[in-house]
């Protein structure tokens, strides 16, 4: 299936979509729109819609735009919103929870997250630690622009110089966590 | 005191000298670390951005095997902040809901671990400011670090969503200790800013105005204090790019918190490693020089 027809699909035909985003509304559903959370956010300067916006959608069900935004992406879980919203309301934990609604779509304009996350996690499950260089080589490799690396090249020679990291060919590793991570693969797709 | 000890990945490849110092500090202080044998990666920001449950099972492994340790309970010690935050949030989750611990349990038990919920996790910086204490740092101090001005910064996830050892607004558990090595405080509301964390990797512009806007906040300070090896990582290699962006020298010192107070108690640079931190400035390292000298 092509990412854009993909990325198409109505929330309503995928039930497991439409109850995870359902338990995303419960989460907030007290929300009174005070927009605490907005200025309290170090990122909201990136956003498209500011995070109380974003909120106010996911009540109403728009989750397509929601989906369509960079907001929740920007989130780097500084939890100050957590902190200071006036209902209390676990509005980090929520915005978690629409990554992972995110990443199981693979949407084109949050590529550079989702594979670093994807890279970093699937490093771990080879490994059971995870190896920073690898991960990155790979996380380089897979976003097939050749300007990126530069950008981290002279932090990368410090690291080097110091023996902090080397440079690690991708492996198969001893598979140390596969079994676990099966195993929470196959109770999620239980529920 | 006695700690069970969670290093988490970042310090064995880029924190070295988080680890070292760690080690090098507490053990000095009298306190006895003993690393949680066969530990894994507790799942970072990456799991939370992938799944749920794996955001639960991955530290909630560490915890099992902490507690195959010490059935009797004993703190663990974990000096990186998202570390400390994924293995905290299991505990306080597992702790309302008995039906969220039996679901980590049912996938626990292929690898045969079982978690109990008898953990406690603590923070390096609230072991250092609470179980030690600037009283008992104040006392082992031969070489105070008179003269240099010190910028406490506290990160995110230490402080919050959970809130145990200080203001998660306005963080000061710093303070006395800053005090008790013999340095000046650089007074700053910074503390408890965000750092972008990964956005320098996924969204490097935008981490670059988070981190830009820190370095300018600590400047009139000699060096920046971290507790977290991401805030580190941020403040302490990306100074160049922040200098290209702004057109400001941003030049700055960044230490982790136990390399500062471990020199103070007389650890030597090269116990505590500072030739791996990537930017030490030739001011800082001068008025370094003078404290030696004066001790």
């Amino acid at each position: 299936m092509a990412l854009a027809e993909k990325t198409a699909i109505d929330l309503g035909t995928m039930p497991e979509e439409a109850a995870a985003l359902a338990e995303i509304r419960a989460m907030v559903q007290p929300c009174i729109q005070c927009g605490t959370c907005t200025g309290s956010c170090p990122n909201e300067f990136a956003m498209d819609l500011t995070p109380r916006h974003m909120w106010r959608l996911v009540l109403l069900g728009l989750a397509e735009e929601v989906l369509a935004s960079r907001t929740f992406s920007l989130c780097s879980a500084c939890y100050m919103c957590t902190l200071r919203c006036p209902r209390g309301l676990p509005l980090t934990e929520a915005i978690g929870r629409l990554k992972q609604l995110a990443a199981r779509r693979h949407l084109p304009h949050l590529r550079s997250g989702d594979l670093f996350y994807r890279n970093f996690i699937a490093s771990v499950r080879r490994h059971g630690r995870v190896r920073e260089m690898e991960f990155m080589g790979l996380y380089f490799a897979q976003m097939m622009n050749p300007w990126l690396p530069l950008r981290y090249a002279g932090m990368g020679g410090r690291l080097m110089r110091r023996g902090k990291v080397a440079l690690q060919l991708p492996s198969r590793g001893s598979g140390r966590l596969v079994k676990l991570f099966e195993k929470v693969a196959e109770m999620e797709n239980r529920s | 005191m006695k700690y069970l000890y969670y290093p988490g990945c970042s310090l064995e490849g880029t924190a070295r000298e988080y680890d070292i110092s760690t080690r090098a500090f507490m053990t000095a202080m009298g306190a006895d670390l003993a690393e949680i044998e066969g530990w894994t990666c507790c799942g970072a920001s990456a799991a939370e951005a992938v799944s749920e449950l794996l955001t639960l099972v991955l530290p909630a492994r560490n915890l099992a095997l902490a507690e195959g340790m010490a059935p009797a309970g004993r703190d663990i010690l974990v000096p990186c902040s998202a570390c400390y935050l994924n293995l905290r949030r299991v505990e306080e989750k597992a702790r309302v809901s008995h039906a969220l611990k039996e679901r980590i349990n049912e996938a626990l038990a292929v690898e045969d671990l079982v978690y109990h919920g008898r953990t406690r996790t603590r923070h390096l910086l609230d072991v250092v400011s609470r179980d030690l204490g600037a009283a008992g740092i104040a006392r082992r101090v031969v070489r105070p670090l008179s003269g240099i001005r010190v910028a406490p910064y506290y990160g995110c996830q230490c402080l919050r969503p959970y809130t145990v050892f200080d203001d998660p607004e306005a963080p000061r558990s710093m303070e006395p200790l800053i005090a008790a090595a013999g340095a000046d405080l650089h007074a700053w509301t910074m503390g408890g800013r965000c750092c972008g964390a990964s956005h320098m990797n996924t969204k490097m512009e935008v981490g670059l105005k988070l981190v830009g806007a820190i370095l300018e906040a600590a400047r009139g300070a000699d060096v920046v204090v971290t507790v977290c090896p991401m805030c580190q990582m941020n403040l302490d290699a990306y100074q160049r790019q922040v200098a290209r962006q702004t057109g400001v020298d941003s030049t700055m010192t960044i230490l982790y918190l136990p390399q500062l107070l471990g020199l103070a108690i007389g650890l030597s640079p090269e116990d505590l490693r500072l030739d791996l931190n990537l930017a030490l400035t030739g001011a800082f390292l001068e008025k370094l020089e003078r404290t030696a000298t004066a001790a």
